[in-house]
């Protein structure tokens, strides 16, 4: 049997109301308010397509068998490097092994995601594949006061595919490839250039779909009647979604919810989060359709087994649309995404290169945060260093690798600083002690000052810790957030 | 077995410039104009100086690396001259390496001076290193400035002994309020202005809970002093001299920000260096034998839990002394005489020499309207780096033979 084994999500957890956007630029474009309900994931400022894909995949990864994992894939239309392998990135944060992993990138259709399960699919059937982690994640950069800036969400699904444990078996897939373009982003442009909408529904979401859901039907010899779900994105309203629904024979109890209202349109990651969102609440025996839409589509049939009630508790969809922040303020949307020169002072100015020489030497404990533990003494420690840190011990290479990424700490000290150069000050930084031993000076984020105390639970989270404009560099790093 | 460098060497001479904006002045004009004073102070000529030593913490904003901006400023005579650097104790190591030099045997008379030009970044505050602080510190260090960091003792100092951010607050103010005080008597401080308790605690937030006046001056400045062996400043016809009584370091070994065990309540290695400086004074109770002491205030709440550090006040009541005005200029031990890192002002490798000019002034009654009554001796103290891993240093001088 090969299906879904575990699933995990991540939403940024500020939601921006789309009437904030209409409240600053409603003068300018008040067609805006066509779409101007409800609201949408929002990235902080350091949070992309990367850091949401981390965050998906180790919630995905939680209780499961990390070095089993022979193959990652991860699909994007929004990844931060064209040539760096950016699932290499993923696999390097999750801390999976280096030597027997496949690493692949699947980008530029928001069909990706439901490609990435169809390949690796075929590599657990086809070859020697035990454990593939797909995940798909998007935060694409949209022009200010534009419709793509209130139907798309940031967010990430991931699920884990294998052969053994299988929670939602494989039993069928229908793809059509063709060359559909709804919208499309240049390789050097900064963002997507859309077609009209009107012609999007007629030739493109009522036709595609369809087809592709009606050929699965048909090529697996399933009655839609005996489909408890089907599951596609449709960015362009609830009532065309409703629509789509209609002209297969589907009603809107049999429509997974498309989260327009509490996500928007996660893009390549879509058709996965609203497939764990429909899982969330899915009985052994469901048989759930995911189906996909960019330059075609991909139609997958699951069918939910008993192993459903066995995975081990996680975050997942509804985990992550719980932890929400309401931001009213869209000019924070503007300077965070770029999208206005606001001046920074000197101070900014500081050269921002990356020593990837010292990057790659240090790349466990900067994407994975591994410290060190000694074998002597049994302290934890972050940094590892040749020497160990116990005052009473100081042996000399005596650590193993120890991850720290998951380890909940507490703050023993704190402030916010107004100097520090920052788009959200003040900039919240303070001493954070791991309950299992070992500590760390550690950037919060996702908090405010007025909610830090000494004695604080905190986790921690993989953000982008700077970018350097002048290289076209992020570097990422591990930061503390109140444990929520 | 080492004895020490108890009264083997005197301060022949001392010189320091006016710290501030000194928007005029270069950091060579700066180490000249301290030098003239300084050498005019000794009474010798600069040909008598045989080996020279230059404190600087961050040579790429003001003069570069090494000592050519020392040997080159003074037109000293292809003599030896190193450049020291030890975040904010870079001046007392300058003054280190002469007095060592000295008493080694190795050299007659030395120089040692310090110097910082911070005035041309084109921003307040300390310079912003980015990638530049190291390759692997950019990756995976926090964003944190010298406030922010300092800032987090507050939180521990608090958290530890349960005492109520208001009162910390308060204490914090009375710190500052006091230096300055104390800078407004000295023409040569940066900052000359009294300021309220009130005042300083409703200024605007620089790091939480730092306000804008828990911050000390980021100046431009120079200090320098020529020393030798008390014989020869003897034949030199010196009398009343300053002997150095004690010179100790102690530095951070990853324990504070690495093992589960200290609190961001003190520091580590104050505790530890002025013990041994106490001893190598041959000081057996400080709070009763020190007259006076210059501390690395670069915040208020360094300066309140450093006199903890220096076992001057008990752990956990440096708020009681302080707002008893015990650190006050007419208290028992009057801190900050000159108005200190807070007033005075800080370029960084100056500071350590500045506080030892005032002890030297202070000593030789030669302090004007902030004379103290009598002084014996005096302590300084610097502090680099942050809170969780530092560099410290302690000087005491006095009475040479008391």
């Amino acid at each position: 049997m090969v299906g879904i084994t575990a699933y995990g999500a991540f939403v940024p957890r500020r939601r921006l109301n789309r009437m904030a956007v209409l409240t600053s630029m409603g003068w300018f474009a008040p067609g805006l308010m066509m779409s101007a309900q409800g609201e949408r994931g929002m990235c902080s400022w350091d949070e992309d397509a990367m850091t949401l894909a981390v965050a998906a995949a180790r919630d995905c990864l939680t209780g499961m068998d990390r070095n089993a994992v022979d193959a990652v894939y991860l699909a994007s239309t929004s990844l931060p490097f064209k040539d760096r392998q950016n699932s290499g990135i993923l696999a390097a944060a999750a801390n999976l092994k280096e030597e027997g992993l496949v690493t692949a990138d699947f980008t530029s259709s928001n069909k990706s995601g439901t490609t990435a399960i169809l390949s690796a699919i075929d590599a657990l059937k086809g070859g020697d594949k035990k454990s593939i982690l797909v995940t798909a994640a998007d935060a694409k950069p949209t022009r200010a006061a534009w419709f793509f800036q209130l139907w798309f969400g940031d967010g990430a699904a991931s699920l884990l595919l294998g052969k053994d444990k299988v929670i939602a078996e494989f039993k069928g897939s229908h793809s059509i490839s063709c060359d559909f373009v709804p919208s499309y982003r240049g390789a050097n442009a900064k963002f997507d250039y859309g077609w009209e909408e009107r012609w999007i529904r007629d030739e493109g979401y009522t036709k595609i779909l369809p087809q592709a859901i009606k050929g699965l039907l048909e090529k697996t010899g399933t009655s839609l009647n005996d489909v408890s779900k089907v599951i596609f994105p449709c960015y362009l309203s609830k009532r065309i979604h409703g629509e789509i629904g209609k002209l297969i024979g589907a009603g809107r109890d049999k429509l997974a919810d498309n989260l327009q209202e509490v996500l928007g349109d996660t893009g390549s990651a879509h058709p996965l989060a609203m497939f764990i969102n429909t899982l969330e609440d899915a009985k052994p025996g469901d048989k759930i359709i995911v189906a996909s839409f960019g330059q075609g589509s991909d139609a997958l049939l699951f069918e939910v087994t008993d192993a459903i009630k066995d995975l081990p508790a996680r975050r997942g969809m509804k985990g992550s649309l719980a932890v929400r922040k309401e931001e009213d303020n869209y000019s924070k949307l503007l300077k965070w995404r770029d999208l206005i020169d606001v001046d920074m002072g000197i101070r900014a100015e500081a050269k921002k290169q990356t020593a990837l020489s010292a990057l790659w030497r240090n790349r466990k404990m900067v994407l994975g945060m591994v410290g060190g533990k000694c074998t002597k003494c049994g302290t934890p420690q972050f940094p590892k260093m040749r020497m160990c840190v116990n005052p009473s011990c100081h042996a000399v290479d005596t650590q193993v690798d120890e991850e720290f990424a998951h380890k909940p700490g507490i703050v023993k000290s704190f402030t916010g600083d107004m100097l520090a150069v920052s788009v959200e000050p003040p900039a919240i930084y303070g001493l954070v002690q791991f309950e299992s031993g070992g500590r760390t000076m550690a950037d919060f984020t996702d908090c405010e000052l007025g909610e830090v105390k000494v004695g604080m639970p905190v986790q921690l989270t993989f953000r982008i810790k700077y970018y350097d404009e002048d290289r076209d560099f992020y570097g990422y790093f591990w930061k503390a957030t109140p444990k929520r | 077995m080492a004895t020490g460098i108890r009264d083997k060497v005197v301060i022949l001479g001392m010189g320091c410039t006016r710290f501030g904006e000194r928007w005029e002045s270069g950091a060579e004009d700066l180490l000249v104009e301290a030098f003239q004073e300084c050498l005019q102070d000794s009474g010798i000529e600069k040909k008598q100086i045989q080996a020279a030593w230059l404190g600087t913490c961050f040579p790429s904003i003001s003069v570069g690396q090494s000592a050519l901006p020392l040997s080159i400023s003074l037109r000293l005579d292809n003599i030896p001259v190193t450049r020291v650097e030890n975040f904010c104790a870079s001046g007392t190591e300058a003054f280190r390496g002469a007095v060592y030099a000295v008493a080694s045997g190795a050299y007659d008379i030395c120089l040692a001076a310090g110097v910082e030009k911070l005035k041309d970044t084109g921003y307040g505050g300390l310079p912003e290193f980015g990638s530049e602080a190291g390759p692997r510190n950019f990756l995976v260090q926090p964003n944190i400035t010298a406030p922010g960091t300092f800032a987090q003792l507050a939180s521990g100092y608090c958290a530890k002994y349960n005492i109520s951010d208001g009162d910390l607050k308060r204490a914090m103010a009375h710190v500052s309020a006091k230096s300055h005080a104390n800078g407004e008597k000295n023409p040569k401080a940066h900052l000359r202005k009294a300021v309220s308790e009130d005042q300083i605690m409703a200024a605007p937030i620089i790091a939480h809970p730092l306000g804008l006046f828990d911050c000390c001056g980021v100046s431009d400045g120079s200090a320098c002093a020529i020393v030798t062996t008390p014989e020869i400043a003897k034949s030199l016809g010196k009398k009343d001299l300053i002997g150095v009584k004690a010179l100790q370091l102690s530095l951070s070994n990853g324990y504070e920000f690495g093992y589960n065990e200290w609190e961001v309540d003190h520091f580590v290695t104050t505790s530890i260096a002025s013990k041994k400086a106490y001893e190598e004074a041959g000081i057996k109770d400080p709070r009763k034998e020190l007259s006076m002491i210059e501390v690395h205030d670069c915040f208020s709440i360094t300066e309140l839990v450093t006199m903890e550090d220096l076992h001057i006040s008990k752990r956990g009541e440096a708020i009681k002394d302080i707002m008893g005005g015990f650190y006050d200029s007419t208290g028992q031990i009057p801190c900050q005489i000159d108005g200190g890192l807070k007033c005075f002002g800080h370029p960084i490798g100056a500071s350590g020499l500045r506080m030892l000019y005032e002890m030297y002034l202070q000593l030789l009654g030669r302090a004007g309207p902030r004379q103290l009554k009598d002084p014996k001796l005096g302590l300084t103290h610097n502090l680099g780096g942050f809170p969780f891993m530092n560099v410290c240093s302690i000087g005491i001088v006095g009475k040479y033979g008391m």
